[in-house]
């Protein structure tokens, strides 16, 4: 079935309510720590104090003799039982051939301690305070060392500020990998000719995920047949199964069940293999207990994985008519003091790529440094890059924009890619797109044409506005496993689908992908009810369990319903061909002769016809049924590996107020229009871009997580320093959609996970700069905190406005 | 120490040391699983319950301190036959929710809100949530939830 006539079945774009909510409206959702196990152990980890120290001496004699303690854990231990580190998924090769530098990351600290939060030890008791007042009792002798914690600070190298502070003995000068694609001669040809260039030094800020569950693991033994269950707020069960087994602990796969359940958001910070999740399983053996352990909300702070912490600078070349002729960028990325999972993708292959955005610019060149700092370590995190590269590219273009005195619209029209497919210069071929579309709708829904008045009108209560303007581009559903392979990525990147028809024509569906707020077990019910012609609520859907899911590779990237929804598609196509020699038998009519369609088989050019669930039961009890020719039963499984990216994009338009007198800013009114292809569930999908419409706003205008330059200490450690936002921090959004089916999946569905988080901070910036232009100020980093903002004013210089 | 209260309209008893929260002895003595903990400095709102008829967040008062109150959880608030309570209904309505972890604190929040401020316009509904973090919806949703559950707890009063 193609794109075209799935997007006509019904139920396809209908808004139907979830059928998850019921559940987590009534207190019976199931997440990780309401899971109770049988004389249940609890696990607390001491943590390190310092940024960056030797470790002289840990002295656990106290801790073990203390009430309930069942066992206390440090480095000593994890090397004799020659536990390996935790490994990184993504190989960056540098620029000079030499592979990136990739220092040991032990599940508990062995010798030295980076980052403020690294584990130092691990103690389990009976009771969670009981392991509360053991772990104070753990000693640790410290010598502190110099600390580096900004990107800039360990770009400019081991001397100075940060004499000393080389994180790891195989990356002396902190160094990673350098990494770069594009042609770096033709663009410096392309710059030395151009009319006009624009240059723009810009900061992404850190930013901590703050999923609203903290992370938490339950870790089982079982001696009787050898076999551990772990259950785990994780977003790719199977990925972190297969992460912890070959390549930390050396387990047999099949030995370990990994179940996520119920998980209360992850935003990319639950697709990584962590520590703690490695020492329960690990400990859990040694002490025979099940062991939970659940992060409060000062250890997800300090020990989830951060987001975005870039430095870049960027240039653009330009004719005289504002066509770019060439992009030039070179940015610094702080990886923390570790690699996480998949650290060294982010700022490369997802990033880089992504910086043609959704212009025809002929010629891009993308050189990054990679360091080590004395913080946690970075990875993905909503969008994970490609916010990243939409904030420096369209920062630049509206740049570009006032710097050639044309609107920013303009600019953006003048440049955009109309013809598809398009083959950028940075790697990505995008199949499909309608961005002039795009902005044309933004700018109605806006009101563009309104914006002179509103701006009058603020004008005359003393007050500045300002229209910003994103474009973005994306790839979802990260693609195809040979090309990424061949790129450096160390997993797959299919998913997998089982479809289990049942006797009376019900249906389970196992997916490999895995829902943690996005509706899955509705939106995919959907997919498949329309596939059969059966209802919605015939249609259950099982995800997050590695006991009951043959395989998958998770949810992140926005590949749920464009890869495993594919994967599920493939596997109907499969039981339908099936259930046409079955009913062709019941029939007594050719294979070739069978319809399928609205939930019913007919023989064409008769009046002959039978319902699913007809089919179902005769595979099942096949009485009347072709066993010489066929099994009984009727269940598929498939396996999708796409066959490339799929590309949504979109036009957001901001516009903020702001008070000169506090610096308070105000988003007044946003307007986001995507192309996400085929909808299948609109509320669904626009509750996706609300929801990260309203993260890629906190980057903006809140959110920023800050270390003590000198001392690593992290001062955002709660939600009384890290400004999460709230109900009040927002105006309603303006949505709209176009939609250009992606040429290369079953359902023509892109991917709609992550696009509010990045087509919003530019776009919000964008205005910010357009209000505070006239006043002189040229440049501004995130967040646009109230006191920044009014810094900015107090410091501008009026003869330098663009 | 023993503490008794009304909890969901039963009487509940339950022996925790001084020092426990409502939340532990809830969760933990009463396995009522719904009501959350999302942080540990009283801001996430995960936690929140009805105390007495008031929304409270159970992680910033002690179990003891319920000594004698009527305690409403999320898994009291629908009808004994499950039917939902209206303001359970409007956020599924309205896709009020997504991963359900702020969920139940975010429905009980409303609750009361609409109990107290039964007038209150959209712009004041999301001064009035500022006590509970949602990191999935952008709030949007939750506002025409509340919006929703405003109209119809008032026609049902």
């Amino acid at each position: 079935m193609g794109a075209s006539d799935f997007s006509r079945l019904p139920h396809i774009g209908e808004s139907l309510l979830r059928k998850e909510d019921y559940r987590f409206l009534t207190g019976a959702g199931q997440y990780t720590d309401d899971v109770v196990l049988a004389a249940q152990s609890h696990a607390v980890f001491v943590r390190s104090p310092h940024a960056h120290a030797r470790i002289e001496r840990i002295r656990t004699d106290a801790a073990r003799a203390a009430p309930g303690v069942l066992g206390v854990f440090t480095g000593a231990d994890v090397a004799a039982d020659k536990i390996n580190g935790l490994p990184c998924g993504w190989l960056i090769t540098s620029t000079n051939g030499a592979p990136m530098k990739e220092p040991p990351h032990p599940i508990l600290a062995q010798g030295k301690v980076r980052y403020v939060g690294d584990h130092v030890a691990l103690v389990v008791a009976q009771t969670q305070q009981q392991a509360r007042d053991a772990a104070e009792l753990v000693e640790v002798d410290y010598e502190a060392l110099p600390a580096v914690v900004h990107v800039a600070d360990a770009a400019a190298g081991t001397t100075g500020a940060v004499a000393g502070a080389a994180l790891h003995d195989i990356a002396p000068d902190n160094h990673c990998f350098k990494w770069a694609i594009g042609d770096r001669t033709a663009v410096d040809a392309a710059f030395a000719d151009a009319a006009h260039v624009t240059r723009l030094d810009l900061l992404n800020n850190r930013l901590i995920p703050n999923a609203i569950e903290p992370r938490a693991v339950i870790a089982s033994y079982q001696r009787a047949n050898d076999e551990y269950t772990l259950y785990v707020s994780n977003q790719n069960p199977h990925v972190e199964r297969l992460l912890m087994t070959a390549f930390v602990l050396g387990l047999p796969e099949h030995k370990v069940r990994v179940i996520a359940p119920d998980v209360g958001g992850g935003f990319g910070s639950k697709i990584f293999l962590y520590a703690e999740d490695v020492c329960l399983t690990w400990a859990a053996k040694k002490l025979q207990r099940n062991i939970k352990w659940v992060a409060d909300r000062s250890e997800s702070f300090l020990c989830d994985a951060h987001g975005r912490d870039h430095s870049s600078h960027a240039e653009m070349a330009l004719d005289e008519e504002g066509r770019f002729l060439a992009l030039r960028v070179h940015t610094d990325a702080n990886l923390g003091a570790y690699l996480s999972t998949f650290a060294s993708a982010v700022p490369t292959i997802l990033y880089a790529t992504l910086l043609a955005g959704p212009y025809r610019t002929p010629l891009v060149h993308v050189e990054v440094d990679a360091w080590f700092t004395n913080t946690a370590p970075v990875d993905a995190y909503r969008g994970a890059g490609r916010p990243e590269a939409t904030y420096l590219l369209e920062r630049l273009v509206s740049r570009c924009a006032w710097e050639m005195g044309l609107e920013q619209d303009e600019l953006r029209k003048r440049n955009f890619i109309t013809s598809f497919p398009y083959q950028t210069p940075v790697a990505l071929q995008y199949d499909i797109g309608d961005y002039p579309a795009c902005m044309a709708q933004a700018q109605q829904l806006a009101d563009v044409a309104g914006f002179a008045a509103r701006r009058a009108a603020s004008t005359a209560k003393g007050l500045l506005r300002g229209i910003g303007y994103s474009s973005y581009i994306e790839a979802c559903g990260i693609a195809p496993s040979n090309i990424a392979g061949a790129l450096g990525a160390r997993a797959g990147l299919f998913e997998c689908g089982e479809v289990r028809v049942h006797p009376t024509g019900s249906v389970t569906v196992f997916t490999g992908s895995h829902s943690h707020g996005q509706g899955h077990e509705t939106t995919f019910a959907q997919v498949v009810a329309a596939r059969l012609g059966i209802a919605v609520e015939s249609v259950d859907i099982v995800h997050g369990d590695t006991g009951r899911v043959p395989f998958g590779m998770g949810t992140y990237g926005s590949r749920s319903i464009s890869v495993g929804g594919a994967a599920i598609m493939k596997a109907l196509d499969k039981i339908e061909t099936k259930a046409k020699k079955i009913a062709a038998h019941l029939m007594e009519a050719s294979d070739a002769d069978i319809d399928f369609a609205n939930g019913e088989f007919s023989v064409r050019g008769t009046d002959k016809k039978i319902p699913f669930a007809q089919v179902a039961l005769t595979a099942y009890v096949p009485h009347n049924y072709p066993l010489d020719k066929l099994e009984p039963g009727l269940n598929e499984t498939a396996f999708y590996d796409p066959t490339n990216f799929t590309f949504p994009a979109g036009t957001y338009i901001c516009e903020v107020e702001i008070d000169p007198a506090t610096g308070a800013t105000r988003v007044d009114r946003f307007t986001a229009v995507d192309d996400f292809g085929t909808i299948i569930n609109p509320m669904i999908v626009e509750g996706q871009v609300h929801g990260g419409v309203a993260q890629g706003i906190g980057q903006a205008l809140m959110e920023n997580c800050v270390y003590e330059r000198e001392t690593g200490q992290l001062l955002t450690g709660s939600f009384m320093d890290y400004a999460m936002p709230r109900a009040d921090d927002f105006p309603d959004f303006k949505l709209g959609h176009v939609c250009t089916p992606c040429t290369h999946n079953s359902l023509g569905t892109k991917g709609c996970g992550e696009a509010g988080a990045i087509g919003s901070p530019p776009a919000v910036i964008n205005a910010v700069l357009d209000a505070l232009r006239p006043l002189g100020v040229r440049d501004f980093d995130m967040p646009a905190t109230p006191h920044r903002v009014w810094q900015a004013i107090q410091q501008a210089n009026p003869s330098a406005k663009t | 120490m023993q503490v008794q209260f009304t909890v969901n309209g039963r009487a509940a008893s339950v022996d925790v040391p001084p020092e426990t929260l409502l939340v532990h002895a809830l969760r933990e003595q009463l396995r009522l699983t719904g009501t959350h903990v999302g942080c540990d400095t009283s801001q996430c709102g995960a936690c929140t319950v009805l105390l007495d008829g008031r929304a409270v967040k159970s992680c910033a008062m002690l179990a003891v301190q319920a000594q004698g109150a009527e305690v409403t959880t999320i898994e009291g608030l629908a009808a004994a036959d499950g039917t939902l309570h209206p303001m359970q209904a409007a956020f599924k309505e309205c896709h009020g929710l997504q991963c359900g972890f702020c969920t139940p604190g975010m429905v009980l929040s409303a609750v009361d809100l609409c109990r107290s401020h039964p007038d209150a316009d959209a712009g004041q509904i999301r001064e009035l949530l500022e006590g509970n973090i949602c990191r999935c919806t952008g709030y949007q949703n939750i506002v025409r939830a509340v919006q929703a559950g405003q109209k119809a707890m008032a026609s049902s009063a």
